[in-house]
């Protein structure tokens, strides 16, 4: 693999991930996050379409007129995400259940339409295709961290295997409910951003107002 | 009635979309900077809602649900593996014509939405009001008080994080935690502030 696949590859992992600097998709990272596993499930969906769109509007760039570039994105994404949605409602009608709304959701998810314009609309397919595996896997870091975080002190488990032993069952671990109600979600993503940003500091937003250094009141005042 | 306003206030309170369903994030956090602004898409979400809810309630319940092609002689087919893609289409479509009505007969509203209005299609927010309303299997006028209710809901959300942010960015934030950090963790407070609605029911 040469230094540019790689760079592709990993980029979007940590210095340019979609849900912590490029504020993409932030919806579903926070709906699906409850347990590990149905957000696993996610990200290999949102991952899979990601990539093949990445790669099919690539492969018809060159063919399309730029004023309906929009409808046929959007077209090739809907036709993806309905075979995921069929796929899972055939060997996982559980989990496919629990994602409910969200799986179809992927069509609107920012990052596949940002992924598409921003990349595959410029580069030749392979490349795209790679981009679109590199773009998903960043945002499935950022579900996986949110998705353990929640699981393990929401109910004590991880992949529905007991890590903790509860209160009720006789062991010691008393479960936080917040963890499993929706504003867990924001706070947890709020901070794993802080996390992010003190360790890159470049990435740090610009202050719009800087407060002035305290001096001596005017007369006029 | 009864049920309708229960429905509603669901809708707008209990079912947030923006704080407890997490739907509409994107635009809810690139675009709460001013409450003027806010407000503005607020209103262009709420009457987007309000017509394309219903609207593709009509489509679910006449063309693509199981045996709903009857009329046509099909009662057999089942088209309902098309709904994504026919939402998303009727989505688009409507925001455009809306764009168009607007520009001609209210002039003044296109230009205080107009920028807004295209951005719409992609809110998952407006996608994601359809999809409740066909899993939930509403009724027409079930559909039609769900979705101005969720738009309306959204609207609300989204002017006052754009009024709570407007003081924020006088605030001294810790370093890392500007901008986005500390907007998720005001969302997560005002999420928190809106589950005191979760045992509401008329």
């Amino acid at each position: 693999m040469s230094a540019d696949t790689k760079s592709i590859l990993i980029k979007p992992i940590f210095s340019n991930n979609p849900i912590g600097l490029q504020i993409l998709g932030v919806c579903s990272a926070l709906a699906v996050t409850t347990s590990l596993k149905v957000a696993l499930v996610m990200c290999v969906a949102l991952t899979v379409v990601t990539a093949f769109s990445n790669f099919f509007i690539s492969c018809v760039r060159n063919y399309m007129p730029n004023s309906i570039r929009i409808i046929v994105q959007m077209t090739i994404i809907a036709s993806l995400v309905i075979a995921v949605d069929l796929i899972l409602q055939a060997f996982a009608y559980a989990i496919s259940k629990q994602l409910s709304v969200f799986v179809g959701l992927i069509i609107t998810n920012c990052i596949v339409m940002g992924r598409a314009e921003a990349f595959a609309m410029k580069n030749p397919p392979v490349v795209s295709f790679l981009d679109g595996i590199g773009n998903g896997l960043g945002y499935s870091v950022v579900l996986i961290i949110v998705g353990t975080v929640r699981e393990l002190f929401g109910s004590g488990s991880l992949l529905g295997i007991q890590i903790l032993p509860l209160i009720s069952n006789g062991g010691w671990y008393q479960p936080n409910g917040l963890m499993l109600l929706a504003p867990s979600a924001f706070f947890i993503i709020g901070f794993l951003i802080w996390a992010l940003r003190s360790v890159r500091t470049e990435q740090v937003e610009k202050d719009e107002f800087r407060i002035a250094a305290h001096t001596v009141a005017e007369a006029s005042h | 009635m009864e049920h309708y306003l229960s429905l509603f206030v669901r809708a707008v309170f209990v079912e947030n979309m923006a704080l407890q369903m997490f739907l509409g994030m994107c635009t809810f956090l690139a675009v709460s900077k001013k409450v003027e602004t806010a407000v503005g898409l607020g209103i262009a979400v709420v009457v987007v809602q309000a017509i394309t809810v219903p609207f593709n309630n009509l489509i679910f319940q006449y063309l693509l649900k199981d045996g709903a092609l009857a009329w046509a002689g099909q009662p057999d087919l089942d088209l309902s593996f098309l709904g994504f893609l026919v939402y998303i289409g009727v989505i688009a479509a409507i925001v455009q014509v809306l764009e168009m009505v607007l520009d001609k007969y209210m002039p003044a509203l296109y230009n205080a939405l107009g920028v807004f209005l295209p951005l719409i299609t992609v809110n998952c927010a407006i996608l994601g009001a359809s999809l409740f309303m066909v899993e939930r299997q509403y009724t027409f006028s079930e559909s039609v008080v769900y979705g101005t209710g969720a738009g309306v809901g959204w609207a609300l959300a989204i002017a006052a994080m754009a009024a709570i942010r407007e003081k924020l960015k006088y605030s001294d934030v810790p370093h890392g935690l500007r901008g986005l950090g500390i907007t998720f963790v005001t969302t997560g407070l005002m999420s928190l502030g809106f589950m005191s609605f979760s045992g509401l029911s008329l």
